[in-house]
């Protein structure tokens, strides 16, 4: 068994494809049209054939409250693993991307928060060795 | 400062995990439930649930030591001094001037 895909649910996903391409970098993997919507998945560029990212519409009437309550508590709905973070802190602030939480030692780990501006909060990662 | 508000500053400060947040809250101003979690498992190595965090904050906000605001749509969380004051001056006070001799 393998984890293929995992979703955030999106406000808008012509406005998701944007962001998640051309600020996050990475690229589309399946865009399918379903009804109103589309079955739209985008992957790293670093790992082409890993697990995808599906941009999910929100029109589910749990997603809403869902989304909302995550955000009032500043919990991210997804987390990516990048090798330098502060570097990649510096490229996404430099293009406009709205950090919520400065890079910041979490343990194992240093972390920062951004807003994907399609109502969640995205965390970035990176694992710090030998710690 | 009457009894029932006294009575609060006092349950909020007798609980170590409560000062540590507070403790946490003075070095950084503004942070949220999940700025708070992380923070304890940099410091400390492991949190306490997001839960029972929650929970320790609506005392200390009950108590008036924490005051929130909303960052855009995230509600952040601050120490209040005022009311350690207050109970300084309703309570604290009253015997630690008799007890000083002056």
């Amino acid at each position: 068994m393998r984890i293929y895909v995992m979703s955030v649910f999106v406000d808008d996903q012509a406005k998701a494809l944007d962001f998640y391409t051309q600020k996050l970098g990475f690229i589309i993997k399946h865009d399918i049209p379903l009804g109103a919507h589309r079955w739209l998945t985008v992957v790293s560029k670093e790992a082409p054939e890993g697990t995808e990212l599906l941009l999910e519409p929100s029109e589910h009437p749990a997603v809403g409250p869902y989304k909302s309550s995550l955000v009032n508590d500043g919990i991210p709905a997804a987390s990516f693993q990048v090798d330098d973070l502060e570097k990649e802190f510096e490229r996404l602030r430099d293009l406009g991307v709205e950090f919520t939480v400065q890079p910041m030692d979490a343990g194992t780990v240093r972390m920062a928060v951004f807003d994907d501006t399609c109502g969640n909060l995205i965390q970035l990662v990176e694992m710090l060795r030998g710690k | 400062m009457d009894d029932d508000q006294l009575d609060n500053v006092f349950k909020a400060l007798g609980d170590p995990v409560r000062r540590r947040i507070l403790d946490r809250l003075a070095k950084r101003p503004g942070q949220s439930l999940f700025e708070i979690c992380a923070s304890s498992v940099a410091e400390d190595g492991r949190s306490l649930s997001r839960q029972t965090i929650s929970q320790h904050l609506e005392m200390l906000e009950r108590a008036g030591l924490v005051q929130t605001h909303w960052s855009g749509r995230t509600k952040m969380h601050s120490f209040d001094t005022a009311p350690l004051r207050k109970a300084v001056d309703a309570w604290l006070n009253k015997h630690l001037k008799k007890g000083s001799g002056a």
